[in-house]
């Protein structure tokens, strides 16, 4: 694998991951439990979709075939999208968008501190500042879920379930591929095994103080970063992308 | 070059040093409200990020540096609108406005009289250095910009932009917005 091709696969995959999960998180708009919560979601929609934003625009600057920051959200189908599988699963109630947005936050706030340092200094400085955003994102999400799952009996129950359900996601955000190795030998990206001690680490310290337990460790299985989705990528993008579909090129 | 229109205010402290073309732009920058938080200029908030002069042939060669607060702050493409529009209607048609990423934009970037204004017109301004991502993890205590009690409480980690949060007093019993740190 050329060095510039895993480059390009890379920045997608972070890219696509902020850019399905700011999608996802802008469907509560108009939905969450209170109006604080509702605005909280909609401003972490937003850093995700800027953040995507320049990841986006560099991919396609890597890429060299022309393709801009819109036409990679817009103009391609689930298999070219390479976010973390996890990223794309449903919302679910508000606690189970909670238990999403701590194993994801986490995951983001260990990758952009280490990618900080990368050699690579246009994505050393796009990581600078969005862990800036992410230190409250992680913030956010892990105050609701210690105060839901230290909660009542029946808000317990649920985000430990939630838990349950989307922990087999979460072997794929640290299992290494060809991309991965690449990039971690020319110092552009992290030793994943490095990250994966701290964000278990932080995850640990989440959990306890939510009086959750942390569910088994399962095979991997999941393949979102090397387009392998669940059916729940195309059904977002159908409606993320309808309007570009319908009326290509529209501008307003 | 000539400038016209309203009459140029005193250059504010940032131009120390530079020539009297750099003063007179920063003048005109200044007088560019944040769109969100009229009170503050694009200046106060430290969006602006440098006035240069590259050497050309022709015009004036200025470069305006500029950076997102927020990677997602929709008051961005705003602000570089209003920017262009100040800078042609003073003469500066010719001035390129280029955005700067690194370093990243930080809360600490407000100027002094920035900070007066935010606390005058309610808003309590950032309270904690930034320089230890780690060390944010802790929510910090925020003086009310009303009767300045220390006596606080966060209502929610996100208020009505990007970068504030919601707060109430329990000494007056308002609530507030709070400039995050970021």
């Amino acid at each position: 694998m050329s060095e510039q091709h895993a480059r390009f696969r890379y920045l997608l995959r972070l890219g696509d991951s902020s850019l399905v999960l700011g999608q996802r998180l802008g469907e509560w708009v108009g939905h969450a439990p209170t109006i604080e919560e509702d605005l909280g979601l909609a401003n972490l929609s937003l850093d995700f979709i800027g953040q995507a934003r320049l990841l986006l625009t560099y991919a396609g600057e890597v890429e060299g075939r022309g393709r801009d920051e819109d036409a990679l959200a817009f103009l391609r189908d689930a298999p070219d999208f390479a976010n973390v599988t996890l990223a794309e699963q449903p919302n679910g109630d508000f606690g189970r968008t909670i238990v999403r947005q701590v194993l994801l936050d986490a995951w983001q706030f260990e990758t952009y501190e280490a990618l900080t340092a990368s050699t690579d200094t246009r994505l050393a400085s796009i990581a600078a500042k969005a862990l800036k955003e992410t230190r409250y994102h992680l913030r956010f999400s892990s105050g609701w879920l210690v105060r839901l799952g230290d909660g009542t009996e029946e808000s317990h129950r649920r985000v430990q379930q939630s838990l349950n359900e989307l922990w087999r996601f979460t072997e794929e955000l640290f299992t290494p591929d060809e991309v991965d190795t690449t990039l971690a030998a020319d110092g552009v990206a992290p030793q994943l095994a490095e990250l994966q001690a701290r964000w278990s680490a932080r995850i640990d310290e989440i959990l306890g103080e939510a009086t959750l337990t942390r569910p088994p460790a399962v095979p991997y299985p999941w393949h979102g970063k090397r387009g392998v989705h669940t059916e729940h990528l195309g059904h977002m993008l159908a409606e993320m992308q309808h309007l570009q579909r319908t009326y290509p090129g529209a501008r307003w | 070059m000539s400038v016209s229109g309203a009459p140029i205010p005193d250059p504010p402290a940032h131009a120390a040093g530079q020539g009297e073309l750099e003063r007179r732009v920063w003048a005109v920058l200044e007088s560019v409200p944040d769109p969100e938080i009229p009170v503050l200029s694009v200046v106060d908030l430290g969006i602006v990020r440098h006035v240069r002069r590259t050497a050309t042939d022709q015009g004036t060669g200025l470069h305006v540096g500029i950076t997102p607060t927020y990677s997602g702050c929709p008051a961005t493409e705003v602000i570089r609108q209003s920017l262009r529009a100040a800078l042609d209607r003073a003469g500066f048609q010719d001035a390129v406005l280029e955005e700067v990423l690194s370093p990243p934009w930080t809360s600490e970037w407000l100027t002094a009289a920035g900070r007066a204004k935010l606390t005058a017109f309610g808003i309590a301004p950032p309270e904690q250095a930034v320089s230890r991502p780690r060390h944010l993890l802790q929510a910090p205590a925020v003086t009310c910009p009303r009767c300045g009690s220390r006596d606080t409480q966060r209502v929610s980690e996100f208020g009505s932009t990007p970068c504030k949060a919601h707060y109430r007093c329990r000494a007056c019993l308002e609530p507030f917005d709070y400039f995050k740190c970021l």
